[in-house]
């Protein structure tokens, strides 16, 4: 039988006892950040043996609220609250009132009802977890918001990289590709900050933003990363009344992924869902240099923590059986 | 071009600092209002049986002009109503206010016209003026039936909402208008250039993942506007300007003789971009706020007269639109009835503008633009009067609003100042 699983590491910091949400990354300090990570490890240990359920957070509820299709996000955060025993159910947007037009709101107050402790947000939207948390009691993370945040997928490409390269502090991250719609790259950006890790924007010069990073248009700036992380390609930026580039196949001619581009020693990302042969080749996203597998598998253990995190507000205890590197 | 209420009142005004700088008046006077028409001004006046307002310590002033409200009638009157939104207006000192066409339908037939003005002979509170559009259904292609709805009291012409996107369009409808001597206003917005914009284009917009509304999408327009004023000789009223390229464009036009004026919104004068970090849909403007530096251009643009007017743009929504995420959200906010009080408490107690300046520009600055009759402090002028008290202070609540919507973005901020008394048309129209 497993027993409360504790939080190891004596010198991280306790969450503040005021009712959290995880709504961004500019909501987390770093050591909010370690804490989380340091929490993830130890679930990952937990998630070594043969049964792999908890019980910390048993009697807990934990909604999943999904207005945009998912496959990782959701699956990981059902998972994660699973495995902590918690009650766990999963909303989509069809086949619920959403398709009879049901409000946000409306569903948030509904969903309250219930008494949850985690609403878990995914919408298309920016600023649907704001919304949804001015609604309920219970504490909400947002799962992707739009082209706004999505703090779990940071946390987990944090943990991933850690995990790679034994540390954070000084990291060059190269982010490739269609940033300015990506919810992705602007909290990990926020989150590279955060732990004093170094980012780079590359791609068209019509898809990276101004003034949160340093940015190239030249594909070869990535070569002094160690992590090359590369974005999804999204067919509709290509279109009439957009014309972001001018075709798939100038895109991936200039800025794809290759084998040839991939240096030595880096390791390559990519939040999935992956277009091969468009951002990524399928050599590199096969080849031994993709962390792509071990981002689901963090997501899993982060989600378990965050979700862990959310719940508890005492001291974080320490349990030396169960060692932080 | 005014329709509603008239009044003829007989008050008299006891002991209040009277300041109107249009007219170099400011002294501690009674002003008696006899029929609704401003009798005298004097010290210990006879009362001669008049209802008495002891205003010592209080400010009396000439009343407010608002070139800019939404009173979404008709079509949307759960939202606002004539009685509601002049109800409003009275309550923020509010002596007269404008009314634009981008109703449901959209004001753009002379029937229309006429059927408002009746309609505001008996709900409105102070009166309205309604303007037309420039384009049928405001499509930005066909003109309107422009000496028609003149003739029927169209106080003015505006697609406000959206731009005239065709410069050939925009240039007809100025050297038509020579047949109408109305005021031409333009909303300034190159919409591609502003497709699927939420926000300001900036390091804001760009950290909260919202789409980019640029500066440019406004000055661009502005540019053309007043280019197309200068080749047509007619004047061009360019509404809720917030980039301060517009304000460069605005000045170097009117440097060079060009007939073009220019409005500014309390929120553009008072917020930054900084604001929507909350995602509240409540900071969600048309034109989006903007830094720092626009709004101080924006400002210096007020205080030199580039920019002659304040303008609310009062758009008021219900809270099932305004209660949704941030990006699906419609633009706008209310503004009536804390236009003054907002700028009393952000600009002219820290010392930014001058009380005189922003009393001109509320009241005589738009009036000149669309050519009504100024406010004044004199005997013989109507009565259209505010009694503010600069000493009071308020918390603005969503329920004490008298506006059918809440959607400002003042919720729970306490303001310095407050109205006392509103005399629209020599009648008293709030107390």
């Amino acid at each position: 039988m497993a027993t409360d699983l504790r939080v190891v590491g004596g010198d991280l910091v306790p969450p503040s006892a005021e009712r959290r949400h995880l709504l961004s990354v500019s909501d987390l300090g770093r050591n909010d950040v370690e804490r989380l990570l340091a929490t993830a490890r130890s679930f990952a240990q937990s998630q070594e043996r043969e049964n792999k359920k908890l019980p910390t957070l048993r009697g807990r509820l934990v909604i999943n609220v999904f207005y945009e299709s998912s496959t990782r996000t959701s699956s990981s955060f059902e998972l994660a609250a699973k495995r902590l025993s918690a009650d766990t159910m999963t909303l989509k947007s069809s086949g619920s009132s959403v398709d009879k037009g049901e409000s946000l709101k409306d569903t948030a107050l509904t969903l309250s009802a219930y008494d949850p402790d985690v609403i878990v947000l995914r919408h298309p939207e920016a600023g649907a977890g704001e919304l949804v948390a001015r609604h309920t009691e219970a504490r909400v993370v947002n799962a992707g918001d739009g082209k706004h945040q999505h703090p779990t997928q940071a946390l987990l490409d944090l943990y991933t990289m850690r995990e790679a390269f034994g540390r954070l502090e000084g990291l060059q991250v190269a982010i490739v590709g269609d940033v300015l719609h990506s919810r992705v790259a602007r909290s990990l950006v926020q989150a590279l900050k955060l732990v004093g890790a170094d980012a780079i924007f590359v791609g068209p010069p019509t898809l990276l933003p101004d003034g949160i990073a340093p940015t190239s248009h030249d594909i070869d700036a990535i070569a002094d990363a160690d992590v090359v992380y590369v974005l999804r390609m999204q067919r509709e930026r290509m279109l009439a009344g957009a014309n972001f580039v001018p075709s798939l196949r100038e895109y991936a001619e200039r800025w794809a992924i290759t084998p040839a581009r991939v240096r030595e020693g880096q390791r390559v990302m990519h939040p999935g869902p992956m277009n091969r042969g468009v951002e990524i080749d399928a050599r590199v996203a096969d080849s031994a240099a993709s962390l792509v597998v071990d981002q689901v598998r963090s997501g899993l253990v982060v989600r378990m923590a965050v979700l862990y995190d959310l719940l508890t507000a005492g001291p974080v205890a320490v349990e030396t059986a169960v060692g932080v590197a | 071009m005014l329709a509603g209420p008239v009044g003829r009142d007989d008050v008299v005004i006891r002991g209040a600092r009277v300041l109107d700088p249009v007219e170099g008046v400011d002294a501690t006077l009674d002003v008696r209002i006899d029929g609704g028409v401003i009798a005298q001004l004097g010290e210990q006046l006879d009362t001669n049986e008049h209802r008495v307002v002891e205003a010592a310590g209080l400010t009396l002033v000439p009343a407010f002009i608002d070139p800019h409200v939404h009173l979404r009638t008709p079509g949307r009157e759960d939202e606002e109503t004539i009685s509601t939104g002049t109800e409003a207006a009275a309550a923020g000192g509010y002596c007269a206010i404008l009314a634009m066409p981008n109703t449901e339908p959209v004001v753009d037939d002379p029937s229309h016209v006429r059927s408002l003005r009746a309609r505001a002979l008996d709900e409105a509170n102070v009166p309205v003026g309604f303007l037309a559009a420039i384009t049928k259904g405001q499509n930005g292609e066909e003109l309107t039936e422009m000496g028609a709805l003149a003739d029927a009291g169209a106080a003015g012409f505006t697609d406000d909402g959206r731009p005239v996107a065709a410069a050939g369009v925009m240039r007809r409808a100025l050297q038509y208008n020579a047949v109408t001597g109305r005021t031409i206003a333009v909303h300034c917005e190159e919409p591609t250039l502003t497709r699927g914009g939420q926000a300001h284009a900036g390091i804001v917009a760009t950290e909260l993942g919202l789409g980019g509304w640029p500066s440019l999408g406004e000055s661009l327009m502005v540019a053309r506007d007043v280019e197309l004023a200068g080749d047509t000789g007619q004047p061009v009223h360019l509404m809720h300007l917030s980039a301060r390229e517009s304000v460069d464009h605005l000045r170097r036009a009117q440097a060079q003789g060009v007939r073009a004026t220019g409005e500014a919104t309390p929120h553009h004068l008072c917020l930054t971009d900084e604001a929507i970090r909350s995602l509240d849909a409540n900071v969600k403007m048309n034109p989006p706020l903007r830094t720092e530096e626009d709004r101080a251009v924006l400002i210096d643009a007020l205080r030199d007269g580039t920019i002659a007017a304040v303008a609310t743009d009062h758009a008021p929504h219900s809270p099932e639109e305004k209660e949704v995420p941030f990006e699906a959200a419609p633009f706008g906010v209310v503004g009536l009835e804390t236009a003054f009080a907002s700028l009393y408490t952000f600009l002219v107690e820290p010392g930014v503008l001058g009380l005189e300046t922003l009393l001109e520009r509320m009241s005589a600055g738009p009036a000149a633009i669309y050519g009504l009759e100024r406010p004044r402090i004199a005997v013989g002028a109507q009565a259209n009067l505010t009694l503010l008290d600069l000493a009071g202070s308020w918390r603005v609540k969503a329920e004490s609003l008298r506006s059918r919507s809440q959607n400002s973005w003042l919720l729970g901020q306490r303001l310095q100042s407050r109205v006392a008394l509103t005399i629209a048309a020599g009648r008293v129209a709030f107390e």
